[in-house]
């Protein structure tokens, strides 16, 4: 089981675009990935590939998030996680 | 047993019918023990399948007809529609027992509420889909077609109607509306006018607790609701209706030609537009040109801002169906009390009284420019005239002349087309522009006088506030005297003044603003054949002396109350 923090540094925070974005990118991967915002932890951890449990999250521009990702590709579904926030959702299709 | 209830007028017209209460949450959900519960989870499979093919259907036909931010709401849902944490606890509620249509709703309720309470207006306002979504299964899974289950043309009975839940009405079948709550500038009023239904809202709860199916009588001017009604108060509404009817037929022939008062004073009568449909609608109606043409259309349930192309064809399909008719646009006016991913509106205590409108395109050139450059790249072959929202000081309007300078300047050094002159003008809605027309006609070519936001500054009283509702009346004299002061301030340096609240399709206050001198009235479509109509049944002399008795009275019911004396004088 692996762990990362991000923050999210695009400007709207996780809504409707990014977060569906987000939710994509999850459901790629074998893995339970789950997400939470560090900035308001008691929203508690939700599950990255559905997007009402994300949406639920409220994650607003300049808040923190914690990845975390178990099974058999954690390691390559952090990273790609990562790299499509601190990409600021471009260019992911 | 007959009785009648007496509510705020919000759009005029008599009708008569059954009652139908409205429930944007549409029918009621049913909620029974399946005997198979193998049969409750196939039945949610293939409601939600049907969903998403509906769901795909509305995002392509939205996404040919207008912008794509509306796709993109119909996209959302069909994210949502699709979400396993969403299926698996529904389909845990029917492995205990429930029925697939009260376990989706539990389970989108459940999201739903989640959404509502975060403090973000954009997420928060999100929660309207995902319910939305989830009344789309419900309706598949009970074998409903329609969204709100309007069959047979009926009267609306409601709290309040907001936008996001009139946004599927059927206008055909919907011969009038009465709401408890909601006053003459409420979303319910405005809409009803725009589709030309009588409409009786601040009816109080009163209204709630009726029988759907009642038969009830509505006089849409007056305010007035009889309910059950006994055959000689039927049979005394047909006649109403009938002379009415014939009234209307009249006044719809008559549109076509200019309004002119008996002495042979002519008022420009125009329409308030927020699309294309509108435009059509105006055309038809007879209106002159537009006075109003809201302009938010293009920035609400987007994701990201609209180009300037985007505009560009926006404006210029209305500009074609207008043809060489008097067009005035106005500017973005939008405040944080609509949610805009794009734009960091924030929260604020006051949203009528902060960051909004003019103030915001100030601000934000990177929003305004492409406005302003859509806006003089699609004038040329039409008569446009930019407007601009909420000035209160001189500062403003010089700045916002400067940046239609800038747009202009830049387009010409790129070589585009632009249209030679252009009026500039700016809404009168804030008392210190009113107070200050006289400095202000240096600057402008016309004044635009937005009652609607005059009376609520005016009065210190939020167009949105139920409770302050009853001070919200244009015909105020307070509101009057500003209007007076703006005309006098504006005729004496050579500019015109329109009038675009919702005052000016206000039956009691054509004959006060035709005698205080304004030059042009802008109202909702469907409005346009009657304002004329009423025009023409003064003269500029008696109305004049009708408005000056206006100014000099003490309430906002004293002045009704005088000019419905007057037109039994006349």
């Amino acid at each position: 089981m692996k762990q990362i923090d991000v923050r999210i540094t695009n400007d709207v925070g996780l809504h409707a675009r990014p977060a569906g974005e987000f939710v994509k990118q999850s459901a790629r991967f074998k893995s339970d990935i789950r997400i939470r915002n560090a900035t308001r932890p008691t929203t508690g951890w939700a599950d990255a590939k559905s997007i009402l449990s994300v949406l639920a999250l409220g994650v607003e521009r300049g808040h923190t998030i914690d990845i975390m990702a178990d099974g058999p590709d954690e390691e390559e579904a952090l990273q790609a996680l990562q790299n499509l926030i601190e990409s600021n959702f471009v260019g992911t299709d | 047993m007959t009785s009648k209830l007496v509510g705020i007028p919000a759009a005029p017209g008599l009708a008569k019918g059954l009652a139908s209460k409205w429930d944007p949450q549409g029918p009621e959900i049913p909620r029974f023990q399946p005997g198979d519960l193998e049969i409750e989870k196939d039945r949610l499979a293939k409601a939600r399948r049907t969903a998403a093919v509906q769901l795909h259907v509305l995002a392509e036909g939205v996404a040919s007809r207008t912008a794509e931010g509306e796709a993109a709401l119909f996209e959302a849902q069909a994210m949502f529609l699709d979400d396993p944490a969403l299926l698996a606890r529904a389909e845990a509620a029917i492995a205990k027992g429930q029925n697939a249509e009260w376990a989706w709703h539990e389970a989108s309720e459940f999201f739903a509420g989640q959404l509502a309470g975060l403090p973000d207006k954009t997420l928060s306002a999100r929660s309207v889909d995902v319910r939305d979504m989830s009344r789309r299964v419900i309706r598949v899974l009970m074998g409903e077609e329609s969204p709100y289950l309007i069959d047979t043309p009926s009267i609306i009975i409601a709290r309040d109607l907001a936008p996001s839940e009139t946004a599927g009405f059927d206008a055909s079948r919907v011969i009038a509306i009465c709401t408890a709550e909601g006053g003459p500038t409420s979303h319910t009023a405005i809409l009803a006018r725009g589709l030309g239904i009588p409409a009786v809202v601040g009816l109080g709860d009163a209204i709630l607790e009726i029988e759907a199916e009642t038969l009830l009588l509505v006089d849409g001017a007056n305010g007035e609701v009889i309910l059950d009604p006994d055959a000689g108060a039927g049979e005394a509404f047909d006649s109403r209706m009938s002379l009415e009817r014939l009234q209307r037929s009249q006044q719809v022939a008559a549109a076509g030609q200019p309004a002119l008062t008996k002495d042979g004073h002519r008022i420009e009568v125009v329409a308030n537009v927020g699309n294309a449909e509108d435009a059509h609608a105006a055309v038809s109606s007879g209106a002159e040109g537009i006075g109003l043409l809201r302009t938010e259309f293009l920035y609400l349930q987007r994701e990201e801002p609209p180009t300037e192309d985007d505009q560009y064809e926006a404006y210029q399909t209305i500009f074609e169906i207008m043809d060489r008719r008097p067009v005035v646009i106005r500017t973005m006016d939008i405040g944080c009390d609509k949610a805009l991913p794009y734009l960091d509106l924030g929260k604020e205590e006051n949203p009528f009284l902060g960051w909004r409108a003019i103030r915001i395109s100030l601000s934000r050139p990177d929003l305004f420019q492409p406005q302003l450059r859509a806006i003089l790249r699609a004038a040329p072959g039409h008569d446009i005239r930019i407007m601009f929202p909420m000035i209160a000081t001189l500062e403003e309007i010089r700045a916002a002349k400067a940046a239609v300078m800038e747009a202009r300047e830049a387009l010409g050094r790129e070589g585009q087309p632009v249209a030679a002159h252009l009026q500039l003008g700016m809404m009168v809605e804030i008392p210190s522009a009113a107070l200050m027309a006289d400095r202000f006609a240096r600057e402008v070519d016309f004044f635009s006088i937005g009652t609607n936001d005059l009376t609520q500054y005016a009065l210190a009283a939020e167009r949105t506030n139920k409770r302050v509702a009853h001070l919200n009346d244009a015909i105020h004299p307070a509101v009057l005297r500003l209007i007076r002061d703006v005309i006098s301030a504006a005729h004496a340096a050579g500019r015109w003044v329109g009038v675009c609240g919702e005052l000016g399709g206000d039956a009691d206050a054509v004959p006060l603003l035709l005698g205080l001198g304004v030059d042009e009235l802008s109202v909702a479509p469907p409005m346009i054949p009657q304002v004329k109509a009423i025009i023409r049944t003064w003269s500029f002399a008696d109305a004049a002396k009708l408005a000056a008795q206006a100014l000099d009275q003490d309430t906002a019911s004293a002045v009704r109350g005088l000019v419905r004396d007057g037109k039994g004088r006349k």
